[in-house]
């Protein structure tokens, strides 16, 4: 019997352990062995940590990455602002039928890939697009308005592609909210504002963290976006991984940016949960 | 005096639905009003219309003689204990019920102070540091009312805030409310459909059916003497028959059941006139059971027939009697002086109710 | 006894299958360019031999970059430009010997496929042999630029804001002749390449905030173009002639310091598997009429030799307009590119990238 249970035990998570071992363990070793070879001539590489020390003698690579950092944390920043209350709206107001048709809004951009999405902004941003021509149609701009190729079209980009991933923890946590806990901080004095900060935002809290920590990370891992949205001046952190793995030919700092962006995100996520002074156990339970 | 509470007129209407319907009360300081209904009769509704979550249609509230139509809930001095008491559970025991006091700007050492005190009154010294999820249900239930109380509300509204408990805790935390609003002198105003609840607790009641009052008064007045058929049905049971009045003589009725059974009855003053379909209704405790008919000799209805179930509930033991001509099964309480301890089943026995016991209405007034 | 009749089953079975993956069967990986596989070449080629043609477009970077992720495995076929051949072979070992004697020599232009053995040869060996050739220069809308004959020109206050380039090595290379310097004669030499590349830097630098955009794929450009939003920018030869069909301003034009010339080749992956598929996909599309067919999707010249014949008349006059004599011996072929030179050029493209 017991042995029964164990193999059963063992088959449910033969998919998981295999998935993880194939997919991300070894994967992840072959890219650290990789980082830690320098190239010393044709074919020829010997075990270093040179890579590693190029990024932080490299300003530019440092400063590309605290770029990508700083303003990946403001577009999870943003995130938030905007869809919490999209959140809370379709999780505590709408009922019914208008509640599923606005989640089903907030599922619509994902039913096109991320490259059609952000061509879709290109459409809308250029020179020669909607918004350029409709303002100057009402006689708001009097020439041309050139909105790509600048950090707040990376911006806007960012956060709409995220925003889905703020919304649906951040719904999820606040339909557990129950209407009476928020009428009960009403009943005994709390403001609309004392409630929100109090009563709602605590609640909302596992929700908010896990929203955050995917946002950040997917701006953080984003490629196309900020390429095609940002032109001449995107510089982001996973370009410069790109360019040294297919245009340099240099998979051994290519890898070694690889792992270093996944140690930096990892520290600035947790720096972030303690400074809110929130756990990831908390979040997950 | 002013009364603490005062409603006049009050109507809310959900587009073609009227949930309340015209109702106009008033409740006393100091006392413990229940509104009692089945569920979805609009008791609810007037509940968040007094603290302020819903706006009426028309009529006026008003709290120590001063409207607060117009008044958002957190500046009302009303408080509420919600039906499943909406704790903070982000909260400790001592933040939940210090909320109210710092949403009002008290200083945090009074708070420690006012909290204390209420944790003292409720017999939780204590526990102030302690999560919600450690407490026990009658516990919130005693936090849920300190949380308040402290704001010294001028009425507390209490939507079936025992309703999650299992029944020998409920029956407990009755007894316990009631002594909690005295010791803290304030109204209660208590919705629930929990008949037992109503009538143990409250100085008036008020019972709701369909968006209206059918009467309000105290717990004898609804149980011996009810206004109308509802109320007869739905407070305390009843054996009811349908049937027409065969004779009206002043406040007597002869009435003849939909399957035959002859019956005497009373209107207690209302107008029932020959001919009038009806429905009488005789409490099983009003009916007296005997062995033989010559103890039955002062009532004026009197019933021969056999035993056809018993439903032995302690105390509260009752017998179901169908009659020779085998018309009724008529429910009748058994006497606690244990003279009926071995009727069996088939056993054959005589049964009779004075007719002021029975109390007819005229049929389609509910 | 028993197992007689069942071993000489097995060897028959065995036989047959062999015979029959011999005969036909077999699918052709190639990896390639948007154009130099054009669905009707593919069928007409997948009718004459049996063969089945799976493609995949890509880039040189890109098909460098996947084979070298395999070890040269994955594909059949594939069709870098005739500079990047030598280098990463040396370096990654990612290609393996063409076997001259089952290449039809006659179907090429000579002098071409004589240049790219020698260009792609590394030890003793030839590693590929040429296909499609064309060269990049800039696209200019001469009605709103015609001051734009040179790829610095692309840095004059008249056009700023409206140009376009990619931040890529042929830039690089494209400005360094602009400016009067010669990286082909520094490939040997690291120091002077790396001399060359830091001037370019700070000539790209300087010219950043004129530039609308770096494109990056040939429909951005067409995009960026078609809607006037850049009016010159430096491109692909074919790019110009497509817009010049659609906006009789806008053309290829050759700049002063020479167009680029580039070959794009066929090489044997490492551990290709159906090199016969591959050799009969070479001889095949270097026929004339088939070479004629992949001009016209592409937009550019092959190596087989009288395709010019079926070429259209249109395409001939473009080319003829862009590149008088004197620009086609104008015209600087890459070289193999040194192993290692990359690494100079990428760290001058994210300077640049950064740059305010």
């Amino acid at each position: 019997m017991h042995r029964e249970a164990k193999l059963g035990l063992i088959l449910l998570l033969t998919p998981f352990l295999l998935w993880l071992s194939l997919l991300i363990v070894i994967p992840h070793i072959d890219l650290l062995l990789v980082s830690l070879r320098e190239r010393v001539g044709v074919g020829q590489y010997e075990i270093s940590l040179g890579n590693y020390l190029t990024f932080f003698t490299e300003p530019l690579y440092i400063v590309t990455f605290l770029r990508t950092a700083v303003m990946s944390i403001f577009a999870t920043i943003l995130t938030l602002l905007i869809g919490f209350p999209v959140a809370y709206y379709i999780a505590k107001m709408a009922k019914g039928r208008t509640q599923s048709a606005l989640f089903l809004l907030c599922l619509v951009p994902f039913w096109v890939s991320e490259l059609v999405r952000t061509f879709g902004w290109m459409i809308l941003l250029r020179e020669t697009g909607i918004i350029s021509n409709l303002l100057q149609s009402v006689g708001l701009a009097s020439g041309p308005v050139e909105m790509l190729y600048n950090d707040a079209a990376i911006m806007v980009g960012l956060v709409y592609t995220s925003m889905l991933f703020m919304v649906v923890p951040l719904i999820t946590t606040l339909e557990s909210l129950s209407d009476e806990v928020v009428e009960a901080g009403y009943d005994l004095g709390g403001s609309g504002f004392s409630v929100l900060r109090e009563i709602i935002i605590p609640h909302a809290m596992p929700g908010i963290v896990s929203g955050s920590i995917v946002v950040f990370m997917l701006c953080l891992g984003n490629y196309l976006t900020p390429t095609m949205l940002g032109g001449k001046e995107s510089l982001w952190f996973t370009e410069l991984i790109y360019s040294q793995f297919i245009v340099r030919f240099n998979w051994e700092l290519g890898a070694a940016f690889g792992f270093l962006l996944l140690i930096l995100s990892s520290v600035i996520v947790w720096g972030m949960l303690r400074l809110t002074g929130q756990s990831l156990e908390k979040t997950m339970g | 005096m002013t009364p603490d509470l005062q409603c006049t007129n009050l109507t809310k209407k959900f587009g073609e639905t009227t949930a309340v319907d015209n109702v106009s009360f008033s409740v006393p300081a100091g006392s413990f009003f229940s509104i009692l209904g089945p569920s979805g009769c609009g008791k609810t509704t007037i509940m968040r219309m007094i603290a302020g979550f819903l706006e009426p249609s028309s009529g006026d509230i008003q709290i120590k003689g001063k409207s607060v139509l117009n008044v958002p809930p957190n500046k009302r001095h009303v408080n509420m204990v919600f039906q499943h008491l909406a704790l903070f559970p982000m909260m400790n025991i001592a933040d939940n019920i210090g909320y109210g006091l710092r949403r009002n700007g008290m200083h945090k050492k009074d708070i420690g102070f006012k909290v204390d005190e209420a944790l003292e009154r409720i017999g939780l010294p204590g526990i102030g540091h302690r999560r919600v999820d450690e407490l026990s249900g009658g516990q919130k239930q005693r936090i849920a009312i300190a949380r308040c109380m402290v704001l010294e509300p001028d009425v507390l509204l209490l939507d079936e805030p025992l309703g999650a408990l299992d029944l020998k805790l409920r029956e407990h935390m009755k007894v316990e409310l009631k002594t909690l609003q005295a010791a803290f002198d304030t109204t209660f105003v208590y919705i629930t459909h929990d008949q037992s609840e109503a009538l143990v607790m409250s100085d008036n009641i008020a019972v709701m059916n369909a968006g209206r009052f059918e009467q309000v008064g105290s717990a004898q007045d609804l149980y011996y003497r009810p206004d109308t058929a509802f109320v007869a049905g739905f407070v305390g049971d009843s054996n009811r028959w349908s049937g027409k009045v065969i004779k009206q003589d002043g406040d007597n009725t002869l009435v003849q059941t939909t399957s035959g059974l002859t019956l005497r009855g009373a209107t207690q003053g209302r107008s029932l006139s020959q001919g009038d379909t009806i429905d009488a209704f005789v409490r099983p405790e009003a009916i007296r059971i005997a062995h033989k008919a010559e103890d039955l000799a002062s009532f004026d209805n009197q019933i021969s027939g056999t035993v056809t179930s018993i439903l032995f509930n302690g105390a509260a033991s009752r017998v179901m009697v169908r009659d020779t001509d085998g018309h009724e099964e008529v429910a009748v309480n058994l006497p606690q002086s244990g003279e009926f301890a071995n009727l069996t089943k088939g056993a054959p026995v005589h049964i009779g109710w004075a007719s002021d016991q029975a109390n007819c209405f005229s049929a389609g007034a509910s | 006894m028993k197992n007689q009749p069942f071993k000489l089953s097995m060897t028959v079975a065995v036989a047959a299958m062999l015979s029959a993956g011999a005969a036909s069967a077999d699918t052709l990986r190639l990896l390639t360019w948007g154009g130099y596989a054009p669905e009707d070449v593919v069928a007409k080629f997948e009718a004459e031999t049996g063969h089945t043609v799976e493609v995949t477009k890509s880039n040189n970077e890109e098909m460098i970059a996947k084979l070298r992720a395999t070890g040269g495995g994955g594909f059949d076929l594939a069709q870098p430009s005739q500079d990047r051949i030598a280098g990463p072979q040396a370096e990654f070992g990612i290609y393996k010997p063409i076997d001259l004697s089952k290449i039809d020599a006659s179907l090429f232009i000579p002098s071409m496929l004589e240049a790219t053995q020698g260009n792609t040869t590394v030890g003793s060996d030839v590693y590929g042999v040429p296909h499609v050739w064309g060269t990049s220069g800039l696209v200019v809308d001469t009605a709103k630029a015609s001051m734009v004959q040179d790829y610095t020109d692309l840095c004059a206050s008249d056009v700023a804001g409206k140009v376009s380039y990619r931040l890529k090595r042929p830039t690089l290379i494209g400005f360094a002749f602009s400016m009067g310097l010669d990286p082909f004669a520094a490939y040997g030499d690291e120091a002077a390449y790396a001399d060359i590349m830091s001037q370019v830097e700070a000539k790209l630098i300087e010219c950043k905030a004129g530039v609308k955009t770096y494109w990056g794929g040939g429909d951005e450009l067409m995009g960026l173009m078609r809607s006037g939003e850049v009016v010159a920018s430096m491109a692909w030869d074919t790019g110009g002639w497509k817009l010049n069909s659609d906006n009789a301003d806008i053309t290829f034009v050759a700049p002063a310091a020479g167009a680029l010339g580039w070959v794009d080749t066929f090489v044997l992956p490492a551990k290709g598997k159906a090199d016969d598929a591959a050799y009969a996909w070479i001889n095949f599309v270097m026929q004339p009429e088939v070479a004629a067919m992949i001009t016209a999707a592409a937009g550019n010249f092959t190596a087989s030799k009288g395709a010019d014949e079926f070429a259209s008349a249109d395409l001939k006059a473009r080319y003829q307009g862009s590149f008088p004599a004197e620009a086609i011996d104008n015209i600087k072929w890459y070289p193999p590119v040194p192993a290692g030179l990359e690494a100079i050029e990428g760290g001058v493209l994210d300077r640049v990238k950064a740059a305010k």
